[in-house]
Order: structure tokens, then sequence, then C-alpha cells
């Protein structure tokens, strides 16, 4: 049995695709069998994210109306021979996404993998509603910023009621906070909510902070998981993610300012 | 120059010390707003037709508006509170003295 996770935020162009491009790809690398799912149907992304965007032959949709097999639609990453992709459809309307098919695709993935990532599109329509649908657990991805921290408690609210955990009364999905495009510099200049503001007002468990960082943007310009670039604050941050999700206990980085050495007192301004 | 420079850091702290930073102004509006929003949605759904049966009930003792009753759910830990706000009329407006009783 798969564990399935959805990667959501109400709110647009906060880093979903990022995260889950990630995060999938962080635990493949930790061996797990990991197939991650785009459900924005109508405005893939996910495969140009991964790099795999000259790949997709079939898609989501395909399988879901039975005009193509999951193995035939699935697409093995090329750097982590664990990890598989499920692209959306570009062409379909996001209509095409039904509770029955998208259960039943879940359920023959749930065979094979251990994990499944539902890379969630923004907003509250039936993509975003089918996304968490199934899920166990839930990375809510939040800037520190107002609409996206308001978009965040108005997801809270429907994953507590609108998921088919509520709906069966079982054991309510595990939320979790991500909290991305983090500048420890601007929370200094009071311009920034800061990690504690934000947990304050959403009362999650915060799994990770990922800091605004040029590697996010270097990562998809060359479909490249930013998990991946393991210099890069950003790529730490996000495997430090993974170990937490896994259950290790990692100490939050990225959240201070960090010290200039003595030279970099001296001389940097 | 150097003393024009030290007085403007000085106006410049003055200012960060008296006005609140744009993140804790941000922090307060969400705060308010969050627990509004939430506040409402765990609203169960018969509140507005006990909130019109009451002000059915009500009227037929005091005439008041449409609006002098809410009737609101609030939650903690612990338990649920339903509270109920009837403004009444000031003495002067009240037409319907009320039946009950010799008369």
């Amino acid at each position: 049995m798969a564990r399935i996770i959805v990667v959501t935020s109400g709110k647009g162009g906060v880093g979903k695709t990022t995260t889950s491009a990630a995060i999938s790809m962080g635990l493949a690398l930790k061996g797990y069998r990991t197939a991650v799912i785009d459900f924005d149907v109508g405005l893939r992304n996910l495969d140009l994210i991964m790099g795999c965007e000259r790949r997709v032959v079939y898609d989501f949709v395909n399988v879901i109306n039975g005009e193509a097999a999951l193995n035939q639609a699935l697409i093995k990453d090329k750097r982590c021979d664990k990890l598989f992709i499920l692209p959306a459809s570009q062409t379909r309307d996001k209509d095409s996404l039904t509770s029955e098919g998208v259960g039943k695709v879940l359920g023959d993935l749930s065979k094979d993998f251990d994990y499944i990532v539902c890379d969630s599109p923004a907003g509250i329509e039936r993509g975003a509603m089918l996304a968490m649908y199934y899920a166990d657990d839930a990375i809510v991805v939040t800037n520190p910023e107002v609409s996206s921290v308001r978009d965040s408690d108005r997801m809270l609210g429907i994953l507590a009621s609108k998921s088919r955990r509520a709906e069966r009364g079982e054991e309510p999905i595990k939320e979790y906070l991500l909290l991305t495009r983090y500048s420890p510099h601007r929370v200094k200049l009071g311009e920034m909510l800061s990690v504690e503001d934000v947990q304050d007002i959403l009362s999650l468990h915060l799994l990770g902070v990922i800091p605004e960082s040029k590697a996010v943007l270097n990562a998809s310009n060359s479909g490249v998981p930013v998990i991946l670039d393991e210099k890069s604050d950003a790529g730490q941050a996000f495997s430090d993610v993974v170990r937490r999700y896994l259950g290790e206990d990692v100490t939050h980085r990225f959240i201070e300012l960090e010290k200039k050495s003595l030279f970099g007192r001296l001389f940097g301004g | 120059m150097a003393d024009y420079s030290g007085a403007s850091m000085g106006l410049l702290d003055y200012f960060r010390n008296t006005r609140p930073s744009t993140a804790a102004i941000a922090k307060e509006r969400l705060q308010i707003l969050v627990a509004h929003e939430r506040s409402e949605r765990n609203k169960p759904d018969y509140l507005p037709m006990l909130q019109q049966e009451l002000l059915e009930v009500i009227r037929k003792y005091v005439d008041v508006d449409q609006d002098a009753i809410s009737v609101t759910m609030e939650q903690d830990d612990k338990r649920e509170i339903l509270e109920l706000n009837i403004i009444l009329p000031d003495e002067s407006q009240r037409k319907k003295p009320t039946k009950r009783g010799g008369d």
C-alpha cells in the first residue's frame, strides 16, 4: 500500500510543483518507489520541471479513459530508477478527471509504489479537490505573505471536511506546513512574516523552510528538481524536508540570517 | 557630511521604533481574518434557520428589526458556545405591548 501525499496551497505560484518535483525525487533517492502525478489538467507543468516534457506520450486522462495502460503513461525518471512521473493532459478539460477514475488510478499505483505524490493545481476546483481527496498526508506550501497564508488556512478547512478520510470518519489527513520563498533578511527588517508568525496563525506542524533562492529558477530552467542541486541552500533545505517527513529529527536551517564571518564583517559591509 | 548622516540615522531609528513593521501589521490582519473565516466555516448549517425562527418568536412579544438578532457559534478546545444576541429597541419604540396577563 502506498502512502498518498498531496502537495497543495490554494494560491498559485507558491511552489507546489517545485516542491512536488523535489520531494518525489528525494523519496526516490532514499530508495522508495515513488510516483508523482500532475493534477493540473489543461496546464501541465510538472513534466517541464522534471525535465521529461519530450517523453510524454500518454497522460493521466488517457489512463482514466482507458486509452492507455498505466505503465504506458508512466515516465521513468532518467536520473533515478525508483521515480515515475504521470503527466497531466494538456488538451483536455479539467472536468475529464472523475473521482472514480482518479481513485482507480491511485488504487492501481498503490500496488506497486511506496509513495504517490499528488501535485495539486491552484484554486479549489475539481483538479485541486481530487488531488487532495484520497490523500493520507498533506504538505501545505505557503509563502510568508498574507494572501498565501489565508488561502492555506482555507485549504486546511477543505482537507478537514472534504477528503475521503473526513467523509468516512477516519483518522484525519496529516497536515504539514512547508514555508517557501523565505527571506531571513527581510524577516529581520520586519518586512516579512516570520516562521513563528505563520505557525501562530496556521498552527501546523512545520516540515521545513525553503529559503528564497536563485537555485530554484536555475533548476526549473534546466528541468532538474532543485533537490539534486546539493550545493544550493534550497536543495539542502528540501533534502532536510524529505528526511523530516521520513521521521528523522533534523534541525531547521535557513531560518536565521547567516552570521557573517569576521572577514565578511570587516570587508563585506 | 558625517553629521548629517548621523542625524538621518537617528531619524530613521525614531520611525522604526514608533511605527509597527509591515510584518506585524500583516500578522494582526491575518489573525483577525483567519479567526473570522474559521468561525464561519465551522458554523452548523442550521444556524440561519434557528436565527429566523428565534426572530419570529421574539417578534410575538417585542417589535425588533430583522437584523436585531445575531446567532453565533464559537468553539474552543473544550466546548462549543452558542451565543444569541438580541438588541431590544428603545422603550419609546416598543410598539407591541405584551398581551400576556390581564389587561
